[in-house]
């Protein structure tokens, strides 16, 4: 029983096998993509091992604290270099093999010609509660 | 007047056994249970009954056959059941018995095991369970309902294995304290039951090794989370009453020499608990029962924990010695050897250690505990140097 995050990023990822991007894919093709990725969090939903997903607006800035009494200073937009994150979606699964198992078929989700694009995805442990039992 | 919650749970697995046995499958009597804890809560308030088990038993196999009916009115076929429940014999020990081993089945994944036995036999709602494990309740659901099919699927064949459900409730236990459902007085609770129906010494060496661990448990962390080691403890904050149960239910178990895990793991507790002082720790004999662990659960884990008593008995050269068996990739391994490097004097070496620990904490505590190891060592060093 361990949650962990699955990221899925626009940008700043290695180059997957089906590399093209989406805006060149035939009519259709990102309806049956979209269609995969509901299809998988439905059927996570059915397991029972679905927390939570989020897609992300690439719209965003850095901000940080400027000192008491300034307002925050913002820096942005991103620029086109940076590791960018798409959307994520959290699992809670009962072992590290079944959250890699997980993870590929989410990146198995079609792309161009209707092939898996099999992009790489990014796979992080959230860190659990204290346990009782220590010693 | 209020409805005393804990008591409806208790009688829950009571009710469940009961519908069970006058002829309910076991996934649809869990559910009729549910609603009629959930009708209890409200209707009670006004008019308590003078049998609260038998109002239940009335309630939920009401409740089983509206919903059979239902199922039937959609699968459009005759419902096949009576409208008033057979008079059954009372529920014996060993129906309840059998609700654990079936919660715990072999064939269910731990978490689905997990929340079955929490909903079926501790009685909390599928949302208590969702919010204690954080998940949507909506997901919790999923995963209680495909824990019955796969429990209908495959049904139980042969006596019930007690080890899994041992495990399941060790697993509750040590989810802790967090949310509104204090999981380990749930598994205590259950455990205290299980002790009751199975005459097994391995079920009372888990209820003492429960008790001994709660019993420390207002001392462990500060009211803000923070980790207080097991050297720095107020030991006058530990339960006596808790820790002389779980002494005496451990000594009447070890008493019948069919010795185990759980008897180990509580041996290691008792003798933690005894200890007036820290530095009264009797380290030699908890090596001497982490060796007798180590023959029913040798895992990284419990070897690493050998060199931290060993450590102890022996000093920090010995704990280090001991540790060059210990593969690198165990968890905790670099808190343990950051800790004895800094008894052993290699103050640089032990700050470096105490960082790495942290950044390969498991979880948000240890990880704040081994930072502020780590810093409060670089201070010293800077400050010396």
């Amino acid at each position: 029983m361990a949650k962990y995050l699955l990221l899925k990023h626009y940008r700043g990822a290695p180059a997957p096998p089906n590399d093209v991007p989406a805006d060149q894919w035939a009519p259709g093709e990102w309806d049956a993509h979209v269609r995969y990725m509901g299809e998988f969090a439905a059927k996570l939903q059915r397991s029972g091992e679905f927390v939570t997903e989020h897609a992300l607006s690439p719209d965003g800035v850095w901000v940080r604290s400027d000192g008491p009494d300034r307002p925050p200073v913002t820096d942005g937009p991103f620029a086109e270099t940076k590791d960018l994150i798409a959307g994520f979606m959290i699992i809670d699964v009962d072992s590290d093999e079944r959250a890699l198992e997980l993870a590929a078929e989410l990146s198995a989700a079609p792309g161009a010609g209707g092939v898996p694009i099999q992009e790489w995805l990014e796979l992080r442990p959230l860190l659990s509660p204290l346990p009782v039992i220590s010693e | 007047m209020s409805v005393d919650a804990a008591e409806l749970r208790r009688l829950a697995p009571r009710v469940l056994a009961a519908v069970v046995r006058r002829g309910a499958d076991f996934g649809t009597a869990d559910d009729a249970v549910q609603q009629a804890m959930v009708r209890a809560l409200s209707a009670w308030e006004t008019a308590p009954p003078k049998d609260p088990e038998a109002w239940l038993v009335t309630v939920a196999w009401r409740a089983f056959i509206d919903i059979t009916r239902s199922d039937a009115a959609r699968r459009n076929r005759e419902a096949r059941v009576d409208a008033e429940p057979p008079a059954g014999p009372s529920v014996a020990a060993d129906d309840t018995l059998q609700l654990y081993f079936l919660c715990a089945h072999p064939e269910l994944t731990t978490s689905s095991a997990v929340a079955l036995t929490l909903r079926a036999v501790g009685g909390l709602t599928t949302a208590q369970i969702a919010q204690a494990y954080l998940v949507p309740e909506a997901t919790m659901a999923q995963r209680i309902s495909r824990a019955k099919r796969t429990i209908a699927d495959h049904g139980l064949a042969g006596p019930g294995d007690l080890a899994t459900v041992m495990r399941t409730l060790y697993l509750v236990f040590n989810e802790g304290y967090s949310g509104d459902i204090d999981l380990a007085a749930e598994a205590i609770r259950l455990t205290r039951q299980l002790a009751f129906l199975a005459d097994h010494p391995e079920v009372d060496g888990l209820l003492s090794l429960m008790l001994l661990h709660h019993a420390r448990r207002f001392s462990r962390t500060r009211p803000d989370g923070q980790i207080v080691a097991l050297a720095e403890q107020d030991r006058t904050q530990w339960d006596t009453d808790l820790i002389a149960e779980g002494v005496d239910i451990l000594q009447a178990a070890l008493a019948r020499q069919q010795v185990g895990n759980y008897q180990c793991q509580a041996a290691i507790a008792a003798l933690h608990a005894d200890a007036q002082h820290f530095e009264d720790t009797d380290w030699p004999q908890i090596v001497g029962w982490y060796d007798e662990l180590l023959t029913y659960t040798d895992t990284p884990i419990v070897r690493l924990n050998r060199v931290v008593a060993i450590g102890q008995a022996n000093g920090p050269r010995a704990g280090l010695a001991a540790l060059e068996d210990i593969p690198h990739h165990v968890p905790r391994r670099d808190a343990v050897a950051a800790h004895l490097h800094e008894r052993d004097g290699a103050l640089e070496l032990a700050a470096a250690l105490y960082a790495s620990a942290a950044r390969s904490a498991p979880n948000v505590a240890e990880r704040n505990h081994q930072t502020r190891q780590a810093a409060r060592l670089n201070a010293l060093i800077r400050h010396e140097g």
